[in-house]
């Protein structure tokens, strides 16, 4: 990289030097324009001739190293697999683009020197040219095709079903924080909520009356596994909100009144982050990128990506909502109350023998 | 219908100005104004004013972005208790992203741009004594001006200006408990724009009808400026997606204030469950995006055609390929309509729906291209004059280019999941929309300036002002990309909730670019003084001060009411006839007839001779459609 910075440099120096030459040669010039009372051209004319190519090589230098600067935190490490397709179609774009930006850029800067205003010549009368012009509409109309259906391909991937063993987990966005859900170590499961049933203690709406309620569990933080297919489920109570995870390249609008969706396939643990970045305290954060009030911009929680032996331990460990809050077994219909027994008389030694045994057989199928 | 009343209107006032001669008192003349240069002025004069408040919020945030631990207690002269402890506050940065958006889009670039320069360009370069209907064209401007009053009077209220973004989003600019900026201010602003959206349809309808009906004898469509086509596909486009604005408007009217539901469902907030179910925040989305998006060529397109006009004049070449660039304008116009929902890919609407609009999308990018090329290749082998006007041209068209390339990316929905909602869209349609809009503003201004006012305005300012914004623009915008690439959200009032020294890995070029702003934003003084000075002490105008082809220099130097003195010229070809082999001149203008130029008609031109006298002929009959 550095040999890169120093070649160009060396590159952009040379071209400022032939362009500072050639300016000194012109200013001499410049004194018999403006003694010209017939001309509407003034003394500046080759000066904001000049100026313009000083901005392209200025420019281009300022563009280069700008870029070779940032590079290292431009697109923080994709920890997703679809986010290292999207992340190689990015740079295929941008090099494509970057060439058209360079090309037509530098063209457009250097006309205005080459062609800036000489007593006496005459511009050409060119006003229509069909085969250049039928060749700049299908170049880039050829490169568009190609760049569309690679993208459409990759966003009909991403937004296909999630496949059936999908971990689902539920995130719901709210003035300002997220509430997550999982839902649950018995049936895999989320149970039905309501809005109308919010209050302090159910902060979700959860709905006794379904029986796939009772062994969700909600947490501060999000665990997921790595590997394996992960369901979000969006959700949003007052206003619109946005989930974004930025490592993982995923982004979804959270609306009121309109679940909403997308999973993905986390790749890359915390911990293997954190010896990719070199930084022991990284950590994965959910933000909010939809507007919604002041606290916007402090809308996050941590994630952490584990291994799928101890994303199923951590499972095991949660209690759910029901256990948490037993008075809540008044809320569920009489011909359910055996099966919501379960979740209340269980005693919190069970989760803790359950994490103690490490039982990876009973992780395997926690994620089916 | 429509247009025999407007003609019916037209020539009511025509008659009533040239039966009596008198001088029109003050208020006629300056204020209450149905002459369409007037009318230009005054929506000119409102655009640079708000155009100022709306950079001057962008500087005061960007302070905050760039400067996060800035003692601010300086601003509380003026910002009042919008400064806690030496602080912006937080509620009070999102209203300055939201009004600095607002005005920016609506009152500057759509009134300041489109307003001036449709009004006082369409009926001086087609040959026409004034707008279609000059009273409807007064109104369209007091609209924007009453609207403009309920804008700047939302900036005062205690609760604060709008503050949801300029996109207005519900459930959040619907519920008044959800931000203190979506009571009192939400209502002024939805009231502010719904009388600016029937400014702008009583500015639309004139500009096409005028456009359609009052041409000169002789200005066929296909002989019209290039500024022409572009205002009049920028009034089609006004005039059927600003309805939907408005319907959008109505329907959040009815929502915030008469319990409707059109956009609201399951809403829990403030600790109580509300009423609402079965509305869709969505809906709103399409209906704002269906103008939103339309809007963007709303304020592009004219500084477009504007760019075409200068960059011609300047090269001394007629544009290249003249056909191709109404070509290219109808097709944005028409894409401009189908293309609104790549705004939506994330938000929860059908994916294939994003498949559909990714396609429509990365079609428009071949007219834009199409522009892009014609442009440069009119530099090519010209004899550049570079004046103000043509340097800002010169600086749209790489603005155009630059910030429209960065739209493949966003295009791509695949690629629009991890950039939607960063600094990278932030900068690419500042770059595209924004700055370039900006451009032709500053070119048409710097222009048409002697048209207006009689006078030059001072050139190596004109050039100072050039070089400082332009530069300035890429310092600010270029940068911003790379913050939008790292992840950066925007409309963040700080992002130290990131995390993992994201925010510190971009400390130094925040504060580059809010140096970068300030400095653009102090340079647009060099403007100001020499836009007021040159009104009063400027250097008098000649009468054709760039050799330009195209009518209006054929008026005097200061344009009475009616445009013309004598007879309206009769227009004999096209507008861009700039160094025509043979000529000895290297323009002739419009309405020198091909009977006048043998040394350098071609072939196919010396049969257009025979049809002089057809033009000539209709003169009594465009005579007659004036006086009554």
């Amino acid at each position: 990289m550095t040999y890169l910075i120093g070649l160009l440099s060396v590159v952009f120096l040379v071209l400022a030097i032939m362009i500072v030459n050639k300016s000194m040669a012109l200013s001499k010039g410049i004194k018999g324009i403006e003694q010209d009372p017939d001309s509407q051209v003034d003394g500046a004319n080759n000066y904001n001739a000049i100026g313009f190519l000083v901005f392209l090589v200025l420019g281009s230098i300022g563009a280069t190293w700008s870029f070779l600067h940032s590079k290292p935190d431009l697109l923080p490490v994709a920890a997703s697999d679809h986010g290292l397709i999207t992340d190689r179609m990015f740079w295929i774009s941008m090099g494509v683009i970057t060439v058209a930006f360079f090309i037509t850029n530098a063209l457009l800067f250097t006309f205005p020197f080459l062609y800036r205003y000489k007593k006496g010549r005459v511009a050409a009368f060119y006003p229509v040219n069909h085969k250049l012009e039928l060749i700049w509409t299908v170049i880039p109309a050829v490169v568009m095709a190609v760049l569309v259906f690679s993208g459409w391909r990759t966003w009909r991937d991403i937004t296909s079903q999630a496949p059936d063993n999908a971990v689902v987990i539920e995130l719901t966005g709210h003035q300002f924080g997220w509430y997550v859900r999982y839902s649950g170590n018995d049936d895999q499961k989320l149970g039905n909520h309501n809005y109308k049933l919010i209050n302090e203690t159910n902060s979700l709406g959860m709905d006794f009356n379904d029986e796939h309620c009772f062994d969700d569990f909600t947490a501060n933080e999000m665990h997921l596994p790595k590997g394996v297919p992960v369901l979000l489920k969006i959700n949003a109570q007052d206003v619109l909100h946005s989930v974004y995870l930025p490592y993982q390249r995923v982004k979804m609008d959270a609306v009121p009144g309109m679940p909403t969706k997308f999973w993905f396939v986390p790749n890359k643990t915390t911990d293997e982050m954190r010896y990719i970045t070199g930084n022991s305290e990284f950590n994965y954060k959910l933000n909010c990128t939809e507007v919604c009030g002041r606290g916007h911009f402090g809308m996050a929680i941590t994630v952490f990506v584990d291994e799928p032996e101890e994303y199923a331990a951590w499972c095991k460990a949660q209690k759910p909502f029901l256990t948490q809050n037993p008075d809540y077994l008044a809320k569920v219909p009489e011909k359910l109350k055996s099966k919501a027994q379960k979740y209340i008389e269980a005693p919190a030694a069970t989760s803790d023998s359950t994490q103690a045994s490490g039982a990876t057989p009973a992780a395997a199928t926690s994620l089916r | 219908m429509a247009t025999e009343t407007l003609h019916a209107i037209d020539t009511h006032v025509h008659a009533h100005d040239e039966h009596e001669h008198h001088e029109l008192g003050f208020v006629q003349k300056y204020i209450f104004s149905e002459d369409h240069k007037t009318i230009a002025k005054q929506y000119l004069i409102s655009g640079i004013i708000w155009a100022f408040f709306g950079g001057a919020m962008s500087i005061i945030f960007r302070l905050q972005l760039g400067f996060p631990n800035m003692d601010l207690t300086w601003l509380k002269p003026i910002l009042g208790q919008w400064i806690v402890e030496g602080k912006l506050e937080k509620e009070f940065y999102l209203a300055l992203v939201t009004m600095h958006g607002t005005i920016m889009v609506f009152f500057v670039l759509t009134a300041g741009l489109s307003g001036t320069f449709s009004n006082f360009l369409i009926p001086l370069q087609i040959g026409a004594r004034d707008m279609a209907s000059g009273f409807i064209n007064m109104l369209s401007y007091w609209f924007f001006f009453a609207a403009s009053v309920i804008m700047f009077a939302s900036l005062f209220i205690e609760t604060g200006p709008a503050s949801g973004g300029w996109v207005i989003y519900p459930p959040l600019s619907a519920l008044p408990q959800a931000m203190p900026g979506s009571g009192l201010g939400m209502t002024l602003w939805l009231s502010s724009m719904a009388l600016f959206i029937v400014s702008q349809l009583m500015g639309g309808i004139n500009y096409i009808c005028t456009i359609i009906n009052l041409r000169t004898r002789g200005m066929s469509f296909t002989k019209l400026p290039l500024t022409i086509w572009a205002f009049f596909f920028t009034a089609i486009l006004g005039l059927l997606s600003f309805p939907v604005l408005l319907s959008a408007a109505l329907l959040l009217i009815f929502d915030r204030s008469f319990g409707t539901s059109f956009f609201l469902s399951e809403i829990y907030i403030g600790g109580e469950a509300l009423p609402n179910i079965g509305g869709s925040a969505i809906l709103y989305q399409h209906l704002f995006w269906f103008l939103g998006h339309p809007e963007v060529y709303i304020v592009l397109l004219p500084a477009l055609g504007i760019t075409s006009e200068v960059i011609a004049t300047n090269s001394r070449k007629p544009i290249f390929g003249y056909r191709a660039m109404i070509g290219s304008l109808l097709g944005i116009t028409f894409l401009a309509f189908i293309v609104w929902a790549h705004h939506m890919f994330v938000t929860g609407m059908n994916p294939f729906l994003g498949s559909v609009f990714m396609f429509l999308t990365l079609i428009i990018a071949v007219p834009s291209a199409v522009k892009a090329f014609n442009f440069i290749t009119t530099l090519w082998r010209g004899n550049i004059i570079f004046t103000p006007a043509m340097l800002f041209s010169i600086g749209l068209v790489s603005l155009f280019i630059s910030g429209g390339l960065t739209g493949i990316i966003l295009g791509n929905s695949a690629l629009d999941i991890n950039l939607h909602d960063t600094y990278f869209v932030v900068a690419h349609f500042h770059l595209v929309m924004g700055a370039a809009s900006f451009f032709g503003l500053m070119a048409g201004v710097y222009h048409w300036f002697p048209k207006m006012f009689g006078r030059m305005m001072n050139k190596t300012a004109g050039y100072v002002h050039f070089w400082f914004t332009f530069v300035g623009v890429y310092a600010v915008f270029f940068p911003m990309h790379y913050i939008g690439l790292a992840g950066f959200p925007r409309r963040y009032y700080s992002f130290t909730a990131l995390g993992n020294g994201r925010m510190e890995a971009f400390v130094d070029m925040n504060m580059f670019i809010s140096i970068a702003a300030i400095i653009t934003f102090t340079a647009q003084a060099i403007f100001a003084i020499n836009f007021v000075y040159s009104i009063f002490k400027g250097k008098k105008a000649p009468q054709n001060p760039w050799n330009s082809n195209t009518l209006e220099w054929t008026t005097p130097v200061n344009p009475g009411h009616g445009n013309w003195e004598g007879e309206i010229p009769a227009v004999y070809r096209w507008a861009y006839d700039y160094s025509k082999p043979g000529s000895a001149t290297d323009f002739i203008p419009q309405n020198v007839p091909y009977s006048a130029t043998p040394e350098s008609n071609f072939p196919e031109e010396n049969e257009e001779i025979a049809k002089e006298k057809e033009i000539e002929g209709l003169l009594d009959t465009q005579n007659s459609s004036y006086s009554h």
